[in-house]
């Protein structure tokens, strides 16, 4: 354990490598997407477009921010900060690292025995921002984009629960240090099956938690202007999107965490440098980069669902599986294992 | 939509983010363009006499539908023609702000002696400065106003956006 001052700098450290994380994510988003449909992506500031974060938030800050005048406005303005407030909260219960590995200190912020409930529960009340923000603008497409925000991530969180609910069944914990250090050589191979199928629908649920393409539904611009940030400019904007990269980074990083080792490396390197997969952040940065690939990827290719079939999929496809992922867990621990 | 499609497109996206992007980046590549591209005019001159082809014929000013053309002709001087007919523009101005680049002067003319370049890059600041002269438009003068006031500034060759090869039309003139 560490001394709470140090947990204080760490939560710090974590909330600043979010932030410019986020800055930069950006910039790789664009220039992915770019490539991905033969442009270049931003080229113009500063050395392939190293200085566009920059320029972006300079601008975000120095617009001109409107205030809409029948807006709720003690609500308009809490909104974004609980937008992005309990999307970084939500990230420090994940371990980057081995204990005492990081200069001597613990890298992560929190060790909670419930750690995987409290990311849970903090990026639940991230839809809070969203649907505030919505619903002070007090306007038609805000309302309407945040509704089916809150309605997705409500329906959503059931997968992504039953889901995890296979992994806790099979570690046997909540804690995500435990689940990382399990060892899932030594668990009987029949429970592989359930992992696999969990494994996507968490994907597919994370990829709705996130709003991300093709469940970008809040933001839906043909229809919706820009959902719930339609009435939101200057910083106040720049605070929602800082909160839906931030969470991007935690689907990735508890992703990574919960079925991909979290900061364990492939074992086999060991005999390459020995005690390579003990190194500390740069295995969970590299599945957390792998990961975040994937969702711009996705963004490059699907179109936007309609609202009736990401409702169809939430509840009878997703829904389902992973209970039945669970339930099957649940019936091999029982009676085979 | 199956699963398989969703892979078979994931496939295709993957494959295009290793492919080069069609932009051009443009000032400071330069752009290649067609060969019936319209831009800026050239004056022609007969490459083997150095003569003009022009003969002040005004036909151009006639089919013009933006009234850009002015022409005031002028008789030759036997012992030194300017042109290889009778007459010769001794004024020819285009005014390239009002200037369509519609190309009815070109297909108006009976010597082939105006004809439509691949220039593009004709900005300016003021409005005198867009009406191009016959010093401007002759054939051997290369960039706009701007890039040729520039250039001199600057002590530099033109360099203008454009690396095409000119059609056949535009006789005696070339961008490299």
């Amino acid at each position: 354990m560490d001394p709470w001052y140090i947990t204080l700098i760490k939560a710090f450290l974590v909330s600043i490598a979010l932030l410019g994380g986020f800055a930069y994510l950006t910039l790789i988003q664009r220039k992915l997407l770019g490539r991905m449909q033969h442009r270049y992506g931003p080229n113009r500031v500063g050395p392939f477009g190293l200085l566009q974060p920059i320029a972006d938030a300079i601008k975000a800050i120095f617009k001109e921010d409107i205030v809409v005048t029948a807006a709720d406005k003690f609500v308009y303005y809490l909104a974004p900060f609980l937008s992005i407030s309990f999307a970084l909260v939500a990230f420090g219960a994940i371990p980057a690292g081995p204990a005492n590995s990081l200069f001597g200190f613990d890298p992560w912020v929190m060790d909670l025995d419930i750690g995987l409930l409290y990311v849970f529960a903090a990026t639940s009340i991230g839809v809070y921002g969203i649907f505030l923000g919505g619903w002070a603008s007090n306007n038609k497409y805000s309302l309407l984009g945040s509704l089916r925000s809150a309605a997705q991530m409500i329906s959503y969180e059931l997968g992504l629960g039953l889901s995890a609910l296979t992994v806790i069944l099979i570690t046997g914990s909540l804690n995500f240090r435990e689940i990382v250090d399990f060892n899932v050589w030594g668990m009987h191979p029949l429970l592989w099956i359930p992992l696999i199928i969990a494994f996507i629908t968490y994907f597919i649920s994370s990829t709705a938690e996130i709003n991300n393409t093709p469940f970008d539904l809040p933001e839906a611009e043909q229809e919706l202007v820009a959902g719930y940030l339609t009435e939101y400019s200057s910083i106040k904007w720049a605070l929602y999107m800082m909160a839906e990269y931030v969470n991007l980074f935690t689907a990735a990083a508890v992703l990574s965490s919960l079925f991909l080792g979290g900061w364990r490396g492939p074992a086999f390197l060991d005999q390459v440098i020995p005690g390579i997969s003990q190194w500390p952040l740069i295995w969970l940065l590299l599945k957390m980069a792998m990961i975040v690939f994937t969702f711009i990827w996705l963004q490059a290719t699907l179109p936007r669902f309609r609202y009736d079939q990401v409702m169809r999929i939430g509840w009878i496809w997703l829904f389902e599986i992973a209970l039945f992922a669970a339930l099957l867990t649940a019936a091999l621990i029982a009676f085979v294992v | 939509m199956s699963v398989l499609d969703i892979a078979k497109g994931m496939g295709v996206t993957l494959g295009h983010l290793f492919k080069k992007p069609v932009t051009v980046l443009y000032p400071e590549e330069k752009v290649d363009i067609k060969p019936r591209f319209r831009g800026r005019h050239h004056l022609l001159k007969h490459p083997d006499s150095d003569l003009e082809k022009c003969i002040g014929c005004s036909l151009c000013a006639a089919a013009c539908p933006a009234y850009a053309i002015y022409v005031e002709a002028e008789e030759n001087d036997p012992n030194d023609p300017t042109s290889a007919g009778e007459r010769y523009a001794k004024i020819y101005e285009i005014n390239m702000l009002r200037c369509i680049f519609c190309g009815l002067c070109e297909e108006a003319c009976p010597t082939g002696a105006i004809v439509l370049g691949h220039e593009f890059e004709l900005a300016d600041f003021r409005y005198q400065d867009f009406i191009y002269g016959k010093d401007e438009l002759m054939v051997g003068v290369k960039g706009s106003k701007w890039q040729r006031r520039e250039a001199a500034k600057k002590n530099k060759e033109v360099n203008i956006g454009v690396k095409s090869v000119p059609r056949k039309e535009l006789e005696g003139v070339n961008y490299d």
